[in-house]
C-alpha cells in the first residue's frame, strides 16, 4: 500500500504532555470525516526535539513542520494543506529568532546547526514498526557484524573513536575488548537506561523513537563480547519507552535477530528488560548490576570492573543507551570513517543533550562534538528566555558543574567539559538567568545527590549531608566566616574518598560555583544578602509609598495579612508578619511595579541580654 | 602454596600471597594501615574508605580492595591522606554518640582507635552541623542492645550474620543519611528471624551492638563450651568467682571464631542460686542437707550392700572424660557389674 | 552408634566439622541442623551459599529446609524407605562408585538384590513422598561429590534405628563417599561429651575405647591393671535400667549429670521404675526433677569449675579448664566417685589430678595411647591417635575400614514399620524436636533470658488437621499416647506435615516424654521418642 502523505506526529512524552493525543485523535475524526483515512500514513513517531514548541506534526513528502498544535487546529490543516495543497502559515515555526513563519524542517534555526546520528529515525518512523528500522537501514549493521569476527568488530568500535555516552566517557571499544578478552563461557551485555539526572531525557527520547537501534547496537556487542543473553535496565518511569522496547524485542524474535541460531549463523541472544524502581544510584554500573541480581541496588568497589565480573560474577559490557545507539551506524559499511569525521580529535561523533532551564527552545539536541557552548545556548537553543541575561550553565546533571559566561566558546568534549570542573554526564544542560542564585542552584543540586546516595561510604553518605547543611544554612542567612573553606574541604574529601561516581561527582556543583561565583557566597555569608534576590530568608519585600495606588489588591492576596493600609493610601508590608511568599510582588499591577524586593542584609543577630554569662548565644 | 608476592609498603619490602589485599598483608607484616570496615573472617567491601593508600603509578585507592601485586610500590601516610581520611573520620564523629565513659566499648573502641591515630581538627568538627542524635535504642533482645546513634555503619553485622551466620536478618536499610542497619520491615530486632548468636555482637567495632549489663572480667580462661556436641572453644571471663562474659576462641578448630547463642550467652546456669552446694541426705522423707563426709560413708555402706547385677549406674555425657572414666571404673571394678550406661542414645 | 559399627567397625562421625563448609553436596537426615548444632549448621549454609546442593530429610520443615535446594517432608519412620529408594535409583542409573565397591566394599550383589522391593510405588507409599523427588534427591547426592550426609536423632531415635543408620552408610558407601575428603557419614552427637562418655566406655558392653568387655584379652588387660576381676557379661542398656528396676532387679542406682524424670522416653514408666529402688543416688548441680526422688543428692560442680577432657562428635579430645572455685562444698565428679571407692575401701581410686586419671586411661586405651595434657595444651587431637608422635585422624576409613576384612559391608535393609502405630484412637503422630535456645532439660532452665527467646513449649500441628480438630492457633489443647497425657499450647504451621505434630522435650512444665514409646531399636535399644501415636483434643476453657 502506498501513502500519498506521511503525517508524524510527536508521540513522545513531552509532546503527549503537551497534548499531542489529543491533536492525534482531532486528526483521525477530521480524516475520517472527509473520508480521508487509508489515504494519509499516520505515525506517532519520535521525538523532533523541539519540545518547546509541541504538540508537532511533520508532513512528508512536503516537509512541512506545524507546530504548538491545538485539536481545533485539525480541520484548517486536513481541509487546506492535505485537501487543499496549501501550507498554513499560521501553524508554522514561527519564532523570535525566524524573520517570517518557515516551512522547512532544516530552515528552523533549532536545526540547522545539528546533526542526526543517534536521533536518526525519531520522528520520521514508526518506532513500533521493525519493517521501518529495516527500511531506513536497520539490522544491516548487524548482519555486516555476523559476518566479522569479534576482534574486528571491537576493533571497528575502538577506531571509531566511540566514548560512553552515559557519562565518564570510557573509549567504548576498549570496554568491549576486556569483556570479550575475559575468560568465561556466560557474558552478559547490560544496557544502562537508568536515567535519572533531573531533565535529562536523550535516552528516553531514543528508547521511545528508535528502540531497535538499541537492539542491534546490543546485539553487535553481544557478538563482540561473545554474550548471549543481554538485558535493558530500564527506569519504570518510562512506561512508553519500556512499551515499544517489549513490542519491538517481540518484532525481532519474530524475525529470527533474538533467539536461537540467529538468521541460521549459530549464534544465540535474548534479551530481557529489568525495571529499575527510580534509585538514582541504580544509574551507577554495579549498583545497576547488584539491582538486576535482585539485590539492594548499592554500588561496590571497582575493580573488579563489569568486564571482568559483572552480572552474576559473569564477564558483562555495560553501556549507555546513547552508545548503543551509536554501534549500528559505526557497524554499517563505511561507517567508522563516517563517525570519527564528526567532532574533535578526543571526542568524536555527535552528542544529545537536553536544554533545559532559562533556554527559548527546551528540548533535545544533537549536535556534533566540538560545537561551543555558546552555539548550542544561542543557536540551537535560541538563547534566553524572556530576554534576559544568561548567567552560567550546568552541565552533566547533579554531578556536573556550572559553566560561567566567560567559558561559553568552550568546545563541548569530554576533556574541555572535564578541564571546567564540569562533567559531559549524559548530556543535561540547564541554562541559568541572572535570576539563578548560584548558592542555592547548588544547595538544589546537593539536596538531589545526598537524598540518592546510597548510604555505604561515610564520604557520601556523611559529607553531602553536611554540605547541604552548610549550603541551606547559607541560603537562610546561618552561614558563618568559616562555612566557605569547610565546604571547600569538604568536597575534596568527597571527590578523593567516595566509593563510586555519585560521590566523586557529588560536590562538583559546589566546587565549580565556587570557583566562578563565590562573591554570591561571600555576599550570602558576610553580607546575609543574596545577590540574586532568591533566597527568601534574605529577602525582604517593601512597598514604595511613592509609587503605591492602594488598590488592595496586594492585601487581599496577602496568606498572612501582613499588609495594611487603607484603600487609595499606600500600603505597608509588617516584616515580622511578612514570609517572602512573594504574592504581593506577582499581583502588583505591571504598571505600578509598587512592590520592590531587596536584599540588603540581615541586622547583626541579637544578643541574648537575658543570658547571664554573657556568652553571646543566640538562643 | 602459590609464590609469594614481594611490595613495598612505607619503603619495607614485604611478603604476601597472591590475592591477599594490601590491608591484610601490611596488617600481617606489622604495618598499621587505619581501617573500619574490613574483617579478618569477612569478605571486603571497601565502604568506609579509611584504609586510603596510595599506590605508585595510580590513583589512590582504598588498600582492603587491592589485591598486591608483585613490585607494588604502596604509601600509607602523606598529606593527602591524611586530610581525606581526617575529614572523613571527622564526619563520622560528629555523627556519633560520643557518650565514651558510659560506652561498655570504651578502650576496646575501633572509632577511638583510629580517631587516636588519624586525630581530629578541633576546628572543623566546630564548625561542622551537629545533627540530632535520637535514634530509640533497640533493647528487645534479652542478650543484646542495638543503639544506632553509635553504629557507624561499616557493616561488619551485615556481613557477619550473611557470611558467618547464614541467616541475612539484617541489611543496610534506607538512602542517604537516613541510612541504617534494619531488620525486615525496621522492626525491633527480636520481631526478626535473629537467632541471638551474638556473631555480630563480637564483631562490632564500636558500641552499636553491645551485651547487656556487659562486665569486663577479671581473667579469662579458655575452655569447652559445655552445651551440644560441636565441642566449641570458647574464653570464658569471670570477676568474683562469677561468670560473666564468654567468648569464641578465635582460630578452634571446630567453631573457627564462632559461637551460638547458648555458648555465648547461656552460661549464667552455672551461677544460678539454685545450684546444689551441699550433699542432701533424705531423713524422714525430706532431703537435708548433710555434710560431705556423713553422704560418702552412708553412701558407702549402703553401695556395700549391692554389689552385682542389682546395681547400675548412669553416667553422664554432661562430664568430662576422667569422670566417665572413675564412674566405669568404679562401676565395673567396685560395683562388680557393667550395668553402666548412659544417654548417649537420647 | 552401633549401626555404623557394623557396618564400618566404628560409630563415630567420619570426618570434621570444618570440611563440611567444602562438601558439594550434603544430605541432612533427621537433623535439625541450624537448631541442635548451631555451628555446624554455619558449615552446611557456608557450603550452600558456596554452591552445595542441600537435601534435607526430615518431617518437619525445620529452619534448615530454608536452605535447602530440595526438602523431603517424609512420613516419620520411614527413613529406610527412602534411603534404599534412592540407593536403587543411583544403582539403577548407575550412578555408584563400581571401583569403589569393587576395592573397598562387600556384599555388593546381595545388597543389591534387596533393593528390588523398593519400587516407586513401594517408596512412594510409604514414606509420602513423590518418587520424582526421591530420584532428584538420589541424583543430587550421587552426582555432587564429596558428599556428606549428616544425620541426628531423627534417625537413631526409632525402634529401627539401626537400620535407618546402616541405610545411611550403605549410600555413602556405593558413592564411594566415606574415606574421603568433605564426604563421610556423620552423626552428629548432642551433648557436650557424649562422644567422650562412649570412648570411656560408660556403656554396659565395652572398656575405654570400645574394647568390648566379652573379649577376654582385653578383660584381662583390665583386670591386670586394676587389680581386680570383672564380668564378662555384657550391662543393661538405659533403658533396660529402667526397666529392670520397675521389676525389682535393680535395687540401687547412681545417677549422674541426667533428668530421666523429663528426658526418658515413657517417662511415667520410668518415674514408677524410680520410685520402687531400694537406695538412689542422684549427682548433679541442680536439685532437678529426678534428683527430688534420691535418697542422696550429691553437689557436683559445672564445666566451668573442674579440669578435664571433652570429645566433641568430630572425635576431638579437647582441654576443659577450671574458671571459677566450685560453688559452695560442689565437687568434680571423679573426685566424689573416687571418695566413695575409697570409702567403700578400694585401691586405685587415690586420684589427686584429672591429668592423673587421664593418663591412666591412655595407658589402657589404644586410640588414646597418644594424647596427653601436655599435647592437649598445644592443641586438641582427633582419635585415632595411638602414639605421642601421632598427629591424630580427622578422617576414617581412609585407606581401610576399621572392621576384621577391612571392607565395608553393605547390608540388604528390610523396611519395617514404626512400632507405635495409629490407630482410630490416636490418628497423629508426634515426633520431637529441639529449641536452638534450650538444651536438654535442665542447663538452660537455669541461664537467663533462653526462656524468652525459645518462647515455651507449644505443639506445632498442621492447619488442615487442626481444622479437623477444631483448633485454633494459641488453644490449650490435650495431647494424649497410649502412655500418658498433657497439656500443651498449639501453634498451627505449616512447618508440621498433615498427620504429623511436634514438640520438644525441654520443659518440666510439660514433659512431652509421658508421651513417648520405649520401645527399643533391638541393637542400639534407642528408645523410639520421634515416632509415637498420639491424639489431641481442644482443652474448653
Amino acid at each position: 500500500m502506498s501513502f500519498e502523505k506521511h503525517l508524524m506526529i510527536c508521540g513522545a512524552t513531552g509532546c503527549i504532555s503537551s497534548g499531542s493525543n489529543k491533536v492525534q485523535q482531532a486528526l483521525v475524526e477530521e480524516l475520517e470525516k472527509h473520508g480521508l483515512k487509508g489515504k494519509y500514513r499516520l505515525v506517532m513517531g519520535g521525538c523532533p526535539g523541539l519540545c518547546e514548541e509541541g504538540p508537532i506534526i511533520v508532513i512528508y513528502p512536503d516537509e512541512v513542520f506545524y507546530c504548538r498544535l491545538k485539536p481545533e487546529d485539525m480541520t484548517e490543516m486536513v481541509e487546506k494543506h492535505l485537501i487543499g495543497g496549501e501550507v498554513v502559515e499560521r501553524l508554522l515555526y514561527n519564532g523570535p529568532d525566524v524573520d517570517s513563519p518557515v516551512r522547512f524542517y532544516d530552515s528552523i534555526p533549532f536545526y540547522a546547526k545539528q546533526k542526526f546520528n543517534v536521533l536518526r529515525n525519531g520522528g520520521i518512523i514508526d518506532p513500533e514498526s521493525i519493517d521501518e528500522y529495516i527500511m531506513r537501514g536497520g539490522y544491516r549493521a548487524f548482519s555486516r557484524a555476523l559476518e566479522m569476527d569479534p576482534e574486528t568488530i571491537y576493533g571497528e568500535v575502538k577506531q571509531s573513536g566511540l566514548r560512553g555516552r552515559g557519562g565518564a566517557g570510557f573509549p567504548t571499544g576498549m570496554k568491549w575488548q576486556f569483556a570479550a578478552q575475559s575468560k568465561g563461557s556466560k557474558k552478559y551485555v547490560v544496557c544502562n537506561a537508568d536515567e535519572g539526572d533531573p531533565g535529562a531525557f536523550m535516552d528516553r527520547s531514543i528508547l521511545e523513537g528508535d528502540p531497535h537501534a538499541i537492539l542491534e547496537g546490543m546485539l553487535i556487542c553481544g557478538l563482540a563480547i561473545g554474550a548471549d543473553e543481554g538485558y535493558i535496565y530500564c527506569r519504570a518511569e518510562y512506561p512508553l519507552a519500556i512499551k515499544r522496547l517489549k513490542i519491538a524485542i517481540d518484532q525481532a524474535e519474530n524475525y529470527g535477530l533474538l533467539g536461537k541460531n540467529i538468521l541460521g549463523y549459530g549464534k544465540n541472544f535474548k534479551i530481557k528488560i529489568k525495571e529499575g524502581a527510580g534509585a538514582f544510584v541504580c544509574g551507577e554500573e554495579t549498583a545497576l548490576l547488584a539491582s538486576i541480581e535482585g539485590r539492594r541496588g548499592v554500588p561496590r568497589h571497582r575493580p573488579p570492573f563489569p568486564a571482568v565480573e559483572g552480572l552474576w560474577g559473569k564477564p558483562t559490557c555495560i553501556n549507555n543507551v546513547e552508545t548503543f545507539a551509536n554501534i549500528p551506524l559505526i557497524l554499517k559499511k563505511g561507517g567508522v570513517a563516517d563517525f570519527a569525521s564528526v567532532g574533535t580529535e578526543g571526542s568524536k561523533g555527535t552528542k544529545v543533550f537536553a536544554l533545559a532551564g532559562k533556554i527559548r527552545n527546551t528540548g533535545l539536541c544533537e549536535v556534533p562534538m566540538g560545537i561551543t557552548i555558546r552555539e548550542i545556548i544561542f543557536d540551537v537553543g535560541g538563547g534566553i528566555k524572556d530576554g534576559r541575561k544568561f548567567k552560567a550553565v550546568q552541565a552533566g546533571g547533579p554531578s556536573g558543574g556550572c559553566i560561567p559566561e566567560e567559558y561559553l566558546d568552550l568546545p563541548i568534549d569530554y576533556d574541555s567539559l572535564t578541564s571546567a570542573g564540569a562533567i559531559m554526564g549524559s548530556g543535561g544542560l540547564v541554562v541559568m538567568d541572572e535570576g539563578t542564585c548560584m548558592v542555592d542552584l547548588a544547595r538544589y543540586f546537593l539536596s538531589f545527590t545526598q537524598k540518592e546516595s546510597c548510604g555505604q561510604c561515610i564520604p557520601c553518605r556523611l559529607g553531602t549531608t553536611q554540605m547541604f547543611n552548610i549550603l541551606n544554612d547559607i541560603t537562610e542567612g546561618r552561614g558563618k566566616p568559616e562555612d566557605i573553606k569547610l565546604l571547600e574541604e569538604l568536597a575534596w574529601a568527597i571527590k578523593k574518598g567516595s566509593m563510586c561516581g555519585l560521590g566523586q561527582t557529588a560536590p562538583n556543583p559546589v566546587l565549580t560555583t565556587l570557583r566562578y561565583f563565590r562573591d554570591e557566597y561571600e555576599a550570602h555569608v558576610y553580607e546575609k544578602r543574596c545577590p540574586a534576590l532568591v533566597c527568601k530568608a534574605l529577602l525582604r519585600y517593601c512597598i514604595d509609598p511613592e509609587k503605591c495606588i492602594g488598590c488592595r489588591r496586594c492585601t487581599k492576596e496577602c496568606p498572612v495579612d501582613a499588609i495594611s493600609g487603607e484603600k487609595k493610601e499606600p500600603h505597608v508590608i509588617d516584616q515580622e508578619l511578612c514570609i517572602k511568599c512573594g504574592a504581593c510582588f506577582d499581583v502588583c499591577p505591571k504598571k505600578v511595579q509598587a512592590v520592590e524586593v531587596l536584599s540588603e542584609g540581615l541586622p547583626e543577630p541579637k544578643v541574648n541580654e537575658t543570658c547571664e554569662e554573657g556568652c553571646k548565644c543566640q538562643s | 602454596m602459590s609464590e609469594l608476592i614481594t611490595l613495598t609498603v612505607d619503603g619495607v619490602e614485604i611478603k604476601a600471597e597472591p590475592g591477599t589485599s594490601i590491608l591484610r598483608a601490611a596488617l600481617a607484616n606489622g604495618i598499621y594501615i587505619p581501617h573500619l570496615c574490613d574483617h579478618p573472617d569477612l569478605t571486603s567491601v571497601g565502604i568506609c574508605r579509611v584504609c586510603l593508600v596510595e599506590i605508585e603509578g595510580r590513583r589512590p585507592t582504598v588498600s582492603c580492595m587491592t589485591p598486591v601485586e608483585e613490585g607494588m610500590v604502596v604509601t600509607t601516610a602523606s598529606e593527602e591522606l591524611d586530610q581525606t581520611r581526617k575529614v572523613n573520620l571527622e564526619l563520622l564523629v560528629i555523627n556519633h554518640d560520643y557518650n565514651c565513659q558510659s560506652c561498655s566499648k570504651n578502650s576496646k573502641c575501633n572509632l577511638q582507635e583510629l580517631t587516636r591515630y588519624i586525630g581530629l581538627d578541633e576546628e572543623r568538627i566546630k564548625a561542622m552541623r551537629k545533627p540530632m542524635l535520637d535514634s530509640p535504642i533497640d533493647d528487645s533482645n534479652p542478650y543484646y542492645i542495638r543503639n544506632m546513634d553509635k553504629c557507624v555503619l561499616c557493616g561488619i553485622c551485615v556481613r557477619t550474620c550473611d557470611e558467618i551466620q547464614g541467616d541475612g536478618c539484617i541489611d543496610f536499610a534506607y538512602r542517604g543519611i537516613k541510612t541504617k542497619i534494619a531488620v525486615l520491615g525496621d522492626k525491633p530486632i527480636i520481631d526478626s528471624t535473629c537467632v541471638t548468636c551474638g556473631e555480630c555482637v563480637s564483631r562490632c567495632p564500636v558500641g552499636a551492638l553491645v551485651p547487656r549489663n556487659a562486665v569486663e572480667p577479671t581473667y579469662e580462661v579458655e575452655t569447652i563450651c559445655p552445651f551440644c556436641g560441636c565441642g566449641c572453644g570458647m574464653v570464658v571471663g569471670a570477676r568474683g568467682n562469677k561468670i560473666v562474659s564468654s567468648r569464641a576462641v578465635p582460630d578452634s578448630p571446630a567453631n573457627n571464631g564462632s559461637l551460638c547463642v547458648k555458648g555465648r550467652f547461656g552460661l549464667s546456669f552455672v551461677n544460678h542460686p539454685n545450684r546444689l552446694t551441699k550433699p542432701l541426705i533424705r531423713k524422714d522423707g525430706e532431703l537435708v542437707e548433710s555434710s560431705w563426709e556423713e553422704a560418702i560413708s552412708l553412701i558407702a555402706q549402703k553401695l556395700g550392700q549391692y554389689k552385682g547385677d542389682q546395681f547400675a549406674t548412669i553416667a553422664s555425657a554432661k562430664c568430662t572424660v576422667e569422670d566417665n572414666y572413675v564412674m566405669q571404673k568404679f562401676t565395673r571394678a567396685v560395683m562388680e557389674t557393667n550395668n553402666i550406661d548412659h544417654c548417649a542414645r537420647l | 552408634m552401633a549401626g555404623l559399627a557394623i557396618a564400618l567397625g566404628s560409630g563415630a562421625m567420619t570426618n570434621t566439622i570444618a570440611e563440611i563448609g567444602d562438601s558439594a553436596c550434603i544430605l541432612a537426615s533427621g537433623t535439625s541442623t541450624t537448631e541442635a548444632h548451631p555451628i555446624i549448621g554455619y558449615q552446611v549454609k557456608k557450603a550452600v551459599r558456596k554452591g552445595a546442593k542441600l537435601i534435607v530429610a526430615n518431617p518437619q520443615e525445620v529452619p534448615l529446609t530454608q536452605f535447602a535446594d530440595l526438602h523431603l517432608p517424609l512420613k516419620p519412620g520411614t527413613d529406610v524407605a527412602l534411603l534404599m529408594g534412592m540407593a536403587k535409583v543411583i544403582i539403577d542409573e548407575g550412578l555408584h562408585d563400581q571401583k569403589y565397591i569393587e576395592e573397598r566394599c562387600e556384599n555388593f550383589d546381595k545388597f543389591k538384590e534387596s533393593l528390588e522391593v523398593y519400587t516407586p510405588e513401594f517408596v512412594s507409599d510409604v514414606t509420602g513422598l513423590p518418587w520424582e523427588d526421591v530420584v532428584k534427591a538420589a541424583r543430587m547426592y550421587a552426582e555432587n561429590g564429596p558428599a556428606s550426609i549428616l544425620y541426628c536423632m531423627g534417625i537413631t531415635q526409632h525402634s529401627h534405628g539401626t537400620d535407618n543408620v546402616l541405610a545411611v552408610s550403605n549410600l555413602a558407601l556405593i558413592t564411594g563417599n566415606l574415606g574421603r575428603i568433605s564426604g563421610g557419614v556423620n552423626p552428629l552427637r548432642g551433648q557436650n561429651n557424649v562422644q567422650g562418655a562412649c570412648d570411656m566406655g560408660s556403656l554396659p558392653n565395652v572398656f575405654t575405647g570400645y574394647q568390648k568387655v566379652d573379649n577376654d584379652e582385653a578383660r584381662q588387660k583390665f583386670e591386670k591393671a586394676w587389680g581386680v576381676s570383672l564380668s564378662g557379661k555384657p550391662g543393661l542398656t538405659h533403658t533396660e535400667i529402667f526397666d529392670a528396676a520397675y521389676t525389682g532387679e535393680i535395687k540401687a542406682l547412681y545417677l549422674i549429670g541426667e533428668n530421666p524424670v523429663l528426658t526418658e522416653a515413657n517417662a511415667a514408666h520410668s518415674i514408677e521404675a524410680m520410685d520402687k529402688l531400694e537406695f538412689f543416688v542422684v549427682q548433679d548441680i541442680f536439685l532437678n526433677e529426678t534428683a527430688e526422688k534420691a535418697d542422696v543428692v550429691l553437689p557436683a560442680v559445672s564445666f566451668a569449675e573442674k579440669n578435664g577432657t571433652f570429645v566433641n562428635t568430630e572425635r576431638r579430645v579437647q582441654r576443659v579448664r577450671r574458671v571459677i572455685d566450685p560453688v559452695g562444698e560442689a565437687k568434680p565428679d571423679w573426685w566424689i566417685v573416687s571418695a566413695i571407692a575409697n570409702e567403700m575401701g578400694h585401691e586405685g581410686f587415690a586420684y589427686n589430678s584429672a591429668e592423673e586419671i587421664f593418663n591412666e586411661m591412655a595407658s589402657l586405651t589404644p586410640s588414646y595411647a597418644g594424647i596427653n595434657y601436655e599435647r592437649l595444651d598445644q592443641g586438641s587431637i582427633q582419635w585415632p591417635c595411638p602414639s605421642v608422635d601421632h598427629p591424630g585422624t580427622p578422617i576414617l576409613h581412609t585407606e581401610k575400614f576399621a572392621t576384621a576384612s577391612g571392607k565395608a559391608k553393605l547390608l540388604p535393609l528390610e523396611y519395617r514399620p514404626s512400632e507405635d502405630c495409629c490407630d482410630f484412637d490416636f490418628p497423629l503422630i508426634l515426633t520431637t524436636e529441639r529449641s536452638l535456645y534450650q538444651f536438654h532439660s535442665t542447663m538452660t532452665r537455669y541461664s537467663d533470658g533462653l526462656d524468652g527467646l525459645s518462647g515455651g513449649e507449644q505443639i506445632l500441628i498442621n492447619p488442615a488437621d487442626a481444622e479437623k480438630l477444631g483448633i485454633e492457633d494459641g488453644d490449650q489443647v490435650e495431647v494424649k499416647s497410649r502412655r500418658g497425657k498433657l497439656k500443651v499450647k498449639a501453634t498451627i504451621t505449616r512447618r508440621s506435615q498433615p498427620g504429623v505434630a511436634s514438640l520438644s522435650f525441654h520443659f518440666a512444665e510439660c514433659p512431652t516424654n509421658l508421651l513417648t514409646s520405649n520401645a527399643l531399636d533391638p541393637v542400639a535399644k534407642t528408645p523410639e521418642t520421634k515416632v509415637c501415636a498420639i491424639r489431641i483434643d481442644k482443652v474448653e476453657q
